[in-house]
């Protein structure tokens, strides 16, 4: 059975989106998006720790028997997430203090056991780190959009303290969008989360069916 | 072929003579007086903000029915977004800029109303989602409480001057503002002040001002009088039941008599619960709104009570001076569940459905 690379990065990417289709990870995807950096920084970690877990997943897979395998990965992730986690903590301190909890509380994120159930278990291995870049590149694009919506409308901001997290060279990223700006409080607090995160799924849906009705055209076109 | 056609139509046969526009209208028209008071109490900044409310409120629901194909005539001018853009414009302070009224009307419509399905569909009160919104949004702005600046007197701000505060804003705001009452309230109760004492030392307080409107407060917030009289005239033309006001009105009454009798110093009486922030606004016009109440009389009664409880728990204990709006929101989130469970007895059936035990043997 061939493999089709192409598949799974359109649906980790975009089709089948953690966020805005599976509508898995929520609790992270709102709680740490009040700046597209925390967005950026969950995400990464997240995918990080995905890609990790499906090779062990995918590795393991032959010995594992039905019976047990939730443990076992269960344990897989919380090994996976504790090495993040520390290395967070001395690597990147600023950014491990701001997510604060929900960098161990990503073992109990549903995508990892999801994609661990759902696919890492049923495939070889390579399939299954190119699933786990695409899955986790797809909820980190949907973590820092959430994030910059909801940084740009509640505080006027993009990107700010990037540079605490991916080095000085990118503090060009931080940008003031609207200088002056007295902010919109409530994109920042949870509500706010709900709101954008609402919107941006209702966009998605909304490019999904302009394009399905795009394709819808050619063969109408045909048939008649 | 005879013309004694007989043209069946399905029942029912006996209609109300009511419709969406009679119903908006006439709350509207009960609305008038506090709103043509408040105008008169705040001056013309005030109905700059009450315009640009309603503008905004119409523009909203227009670029909604336009986005969503529907009709857009009968929608727009069946007065609900007119209502709406009223309500909300009631719930702000008198002088707030001009962006918090084109926020606040935007919010209601298109998130409290319209993304539930429009007119009917809606979960919350879209007034109250708003105010909510905008108390927690923009704190500063939401509690600039300006005295009273009646038109015609002195100190009340000419045309041009009124354009300056709505749209550039006040230059010594902390001049001509002042805490409401309940905030002022409970800032000197923290400080260890007790009751009898604060409202001695407030100059013009008395619980006839409060009744009749002369103190600072959000706009609807100003005259229970004239709030009641308008609540009356609703009432007096079925477009609201008495279930909600009167289950209100006797749930505030009985918390704060009791606690008021309890402890004088800590709390207060039940008049000064109704008669000052938004309980009459509430009582009449916000928690009788007939989307998000129970329909069932017993329901109606139900919902009353737990608004007026949750009400003045937050007004006592709570982290804010007014808590009506939260409370109402808290009990339309609950109204599907109190539908749910006191339905009415469906005719020729008992309670759980199953139909009644006929005379005779079948």
């Amino acid at each position: 059975m061939a493999i089709d690379y192409k598949l799974i990065t359109k649906e980790g990417l975009w089709s089948n989106n953690t966020v805005f289709a599976q509508q898995l990870a929520l609790c992270p995807a709102l709680a740490v998006t009040t700046t597209a950096t925390n967005g950026l920084g969950m995400g990464l970690a997240t995918t990080i720790v995905l890609i990790i877990t499906n090779v062990l997943i995918s590795m393991f897979r032959g010995v594992v028997t039905q019976e047990v395998r939730i443990p076992v990965f269960v344990l897989l992730i919380a090994t996976a997430v504790t090495v993040i986690d520390m290395v967070m903590n001395a690597f990147l301190h600023d950014l491990y203090k701001v997510l604060g909890l929900f960098i161990p509380l990503i073992v109990t994120n549903c995508v990892i056991l999801g994609r661990a159930e759902s696919y890492a278990s049923r495939h070889p291995i390579l399939p299954s780190i190119v699933d786990g870049v695409m899955m986790g590149l797809g909820f980190t694009f949907a973590l820092v959009l959430l994030g910059a919506c909801r940084e740009i409308l509640g505080s006027g901001t993009l990107f700010a303290n990037a540079s605490l997290f991916l080095g000085n060279a990118f503090a060009f990223l931080e940008l003031t969008v609207i200088p002056n700006y007295k902010g919109y409080l409530i994109m920042i607090l949870p509500p706010g989360g709900f709101l954008v995160l609402g919107f941006l799924m209702a966009g998605k849906r909304l490019i999904d069916n302009r394009s399905k009705s795009k394709m819808a055209i050619p063969i109408n076109a045909v048939s008649t | 072929m005879s013309t004694n056609q007989t043209i069946l139509i399905s029942g029912p046969h006996t209609h109300a003579d009511n419709s969406v526009q009679y119903i908006m209208g006439n709350v509207i028209i009960a609305l008038l007086p506090v709103t043509l008071f408040a105008i008169y109490l705040f001056g013309l900044p005030t109905l700059y903000l009450i315009i640009i409310s309603l503008l905004s409120a119409l523009v909203a629901e227009y670029g909604c029915l336009w986005l969503m194909n529907k009709p857009i005539r009968p929608f727009l001018t069946d007065g609900s977004a007119l209502l709406t853009g009223l309500l909300v414009a009631l719930a702000m302070p008198p002088w707030a800029p001009w962006w918090i009224a084109i926020v606040g009307s935007t919010f209601a419509i298109v998130i409290g109303k319209q993304l539930f399905g429009g007119l009917g569909q809606n979960v919350f009160n879209p007034a109250m989602l708003a105010r909510v919104m905008l108390l927690i949004a923009f704190p500063l702005e939401m509690t600039t409480w300006i005295s009273p600046h009646p038109l015609l007197f002195t100190g009340s701000p000419g045309f041009l001057e009124s354009l300056q505060i709505t749209f550039i804003g006040i230059s010594d705001i902390d001049a001509i503002s002042s805490a409401s009452l309940l905030g002022h309230i409970k800032t000197e109760l923290t400080l260890g002040h007790s009751i009898p004492e604060i409202l001695q030392q407030q100059e013009n307080f008395s619980l006839l001002n409060s009744f009749v409107g002369f103190t600072n407060g959000s706009l609807g917030e100003s005259s229970s009088l004239l709030l009641l009289i308008g609540g009356l005239y609703l009432l007096f033309r079925k477009i609201i039941t008495w279930h909600i006001p009167v289950a209100m009105i006797v749930t505030t009454i009985a918390l704060a008599s009791g606690f008021h009798y309890y402890n004088p110093d800590r709390y207060l009486d039940a008049l000064f619960h109704l008669l000052n922030g938004g309980a009459m606004l509430a009582i009449f016009f916000i928690a009788t709104d007939p989307v998000t109440s129970p329909s069932t009389a017993f329901g109606k009664i139900l919902f009353g009570v737990g608004c007026s409880s949750i009400e003045y728990v937050i007004r006592t204990w709570g982290a804010f001076p007014e808590g009506i709006g939260f409370a109402i929101l808290l009990m339309n989130a609950l109204t599907p569940l109190i539908d749910h469970y006191f339905r009415p007895r469906i005719y020729g059936r008992n309670r759980s459905g199953k139909p009644l035990e006929q005379g005779g043997k079948s």
